[in-house]
């Protein structure tokens, strides 16, 4: 089975989280970006996993969802405290801090 | 189907499993013990879990020998994927100290009336009748200790990782515990958050990128393991576009950690923000664990690919000493001025980095690289812990007084506590008879001796620039009339005295006899492979 269709797949998904993050101004659309970002990376690790014919991939695949999740829990509850004390979600009127 | 179990080497681990053994007995803690009694019982777990660690740490280390007739460099333990050698074992007890250092930090209570640093009840928003009942009843988030541990443990897995998984582990498990304690501030809240924010965001996307490396370098080389890496990089076989993908990739990771340019946007903003405590603690530890990862998987992993990735850190070693160097002159705020100074040193620290040659090239009494990071780290980590301490016990009625203008007259007013601040100034500047001479003298020595003389010129001019916004910061307090009434001292407790004391204590001695631990890091710095 040719694989690289599936890389070039993961590159696309991964690119579009990357500049969804840098564009995207919601702080939950950013977040979910980067979980666009890190899937993308898991299709990745399968897909070499596949043609490397080991299953390293599949497991690290794994510990990235679990990675993931722990990261949503941390991150909502980052992104609710901002957004309770703000009433609003937007990464840009959180600029307190500059320069 | 047969199922073989792994092989557990618990003696080995036995530092990292203690610290995870303490995190979790503090979450039980919260849930179980009074909390009246809380306070006490988890800074007492927390120290006696990081003094136990560092004990083992030792007893580890003592069971390496490096130079003996039968060397033993080190242990792969857990199935290989952590690499037990001089330089882990170092990190290891650069980082329980710091920890330990740390765990004072955050117990902390006489600077704010009698409680901690730490918001009394975070859930409750800023300026409402929920935060005042909280501050009334004297609430206080004691889980601060707890997520303290876990961020230990990450850290101590982080420069042992011998595979990319374990290491992408490691980093998430040392970071996830930063990014809430960030927010936990009990004055400034908005502040607060918004680090806490930033340092999520930032952080989450980093490790997006750090995520995909691990998938391209598994790619090239079939396998996350380091020395199966290494096999991959010296046989030249896969395609050459993964491979450095990848390293470029895992860089951006690794180096957002570190804080180096152009990763350093959230540095400032994140250590202006955080809690004093974490700030000091996160400003130390992370760069010990952080350098400590970069070098194994540097220097094992894609150690024969050196001439690809040696020109990009030239790059980015040379731009992250200018950015932290310019951008801190313009400082007003204390602990901003020392956000910007940590990003000069991180760059300082890829200068040492950079003295990257194989173990042939080095001859007997050179420094190497590894040494000189190491040594660097240390004397920065003491450095840096002890500087924020001072910055906690600045204060006028509205918390810590940051802005560097509040902090004229403070000669006058302490001149213990701003005679200590101006040596670790002096140190941060690298004057002669503090150990940030020492080091800045062992990273540039160990890039001279490998032909990054480029680097080392930019990184001598960096350092004279650098002095000036140090130098500055002591005129102010030394030789200017303070405006108003003048900066107050609240008297610490024990506790942060005693981290003061022994930062800057660590200054000194490690400035005037730096041998013994130069000899000692020279003996143990080898990676294992």
């Amino acid at each position: 089975m040719d694989t690289t269709p599936f890389i070039v797949l993961s590159a696309i998904l991964f690119t579009i989280g990357g500049i969804g993050v840098l564009t995207r101004r919601n702080a939950i659309v950013v977040f979910m970006c980067v979980e666009l970002m890190l899937n993308a990376s898991n299709l990745a690790l399968i897909t070499f996993s596949r043609a490397n014919g080991n299953l390293e991939g599949q497991i690290a695949a794994f510990f990235v969802m679990v990675v993931a999740a722990a990261e949503v829990v941390v991150g909502l509850a980052i992104i609710m405290t901002i957004f309770r004390t703000r009433r609003s979600a937007s990464v840009d009127d959180a600029s307190l801090l500059k320069y | 189907m047969k199922f073989t179990a792994p092989h557990i080497e618990y003696d080995l681990l036995s530092p990292i499993l203690i610290i995870v053994a303490v995190a979790v007995l503090g979450v039980l803690v919260e849930a179980a013990v009074p909390r009246a009694r809380r306070y006490v019982v988890q800074v007492g777990l927390a120290v006696v879990g990081v003094v136990a660690a560092l004990v083992a740490a030792f007893i580890v280390l003592g069971r390496i020998n490096p130079t003996s007739d039968k060397p033993k460099l080190g242990y792969l333990v857990a199935e290989d994927a952590l690499a037990l050698d001089g330089p882990t074992l170092y990190s290891w007890i650069v980082i329980l100290v710091l920890a330990l250092l740390g765990v004072l930090l955050f117990a902390e209570r006489r600077l704010e009336g009698g409680i901690t640093a730490f918001a009394g009840q975070a859930a409750a928003l800023p300026g409402t009748e929920g935060e005042r009942q909280a501050s009334a009843k004297g609430l206080e988030h004691t889980e601060v200790f707890p997520l303290l541990m876990f961020a230990v443990a990450g850290m101590l897995a982080f420069p042992a990782a011998n595979d990319l998984l374990t290491l992408f582990v490691a980093l998430e498990v040392l970071s996830l515990p930063l990014y809430l304690l960030c927010g936990l501030a009990r004055r400034r809240r908005l502040l607060s958050q918004e680090a806490a924010l930033k340092y999520f965001m930032l952080g989450a996307f980093s490790s997006g990128f750090f995520v995909y490396g691990i998938a391209l370098v598994y790619g090239y080389s079939g396998s996350m393991s380091f020395d199966k890496i290494a096999f991959a990089v010296s046989s030249g076989s896969g395609s050459e576009a993964l491979l450095l993908g990848g390293m470029g990739m895992l860089a951006v990771g690794l180096l957002f950690k570190v804080g180096a340019a152009p990763f350093h946007a959230w540095t400032p903003d994140v250590y202006q923000g955080a809690p004093t405590p974490v700030t000091a603690f996160m400003a130390a530890a992370t760069k010990v664990a952080a350098f400590g990862a970069l070098l194994r998987l540097f220097y094992v992993a894609f150690g024969g690919a050196r001439w690809d990735w040696q020109p990009t850190f030239w790059a980015i070693a040379i731009l992250t000493m200018v950015v932290g160097s310019v951008l801190a002159l313009s400082q007003t705020d204390v602990k901003r001025l020392l956000a910007y100074s940590s990003i000069a040193h991180a760059g300082f620290l890829l200068v040492g980095f950079l003295g990257a040659r194989s173990l042939s090239e080095i001859n007997v009494g050179d420094i190497n690289p590894v040494q000189a990071v190491l040594f660097y780290v240390t004397t920065y980590g003491l450095t840096t812990m002890a500087a924020f301490a001072i910055v906690s016990v600045v204060r006028d009625g509205s918390g810590e007084a940051t802005q560097m203008s509040r902090w004229a007259g403070l000669g006058k007013e302490s001149p213990l506590l701003a005679g200590s601040f101006a040596f670790l100034l002096l140190g941060m500047a690298g004057i002669p008879l503090t150990s940030g001479f020492t080091g800045k003298w062992a990273v540039f020595a160990a890039a001279l001796s490998a032909g990054a003389w480029p680097v080392v010129i930019v990184a001598v001019l960096m350092s004279a620039v650098a002095a000036y916004f140090y130098v500055r910061l002591i005129v102010v307090m030394f030789f200017t009339d303070p405006v108003g009434d003048g900066p107050t001292v609240t008297v610490p407790s024990l506790l942060t005295s005693s981290v003061i004391a022994v930062g800057t204590l660590g200054t000194l001695v490690l400035g005037v006899v730096p041998g013994p631990l130069l000899d000692l890091l020279g003996r143990t710095a080898q990676f294992i492979r």
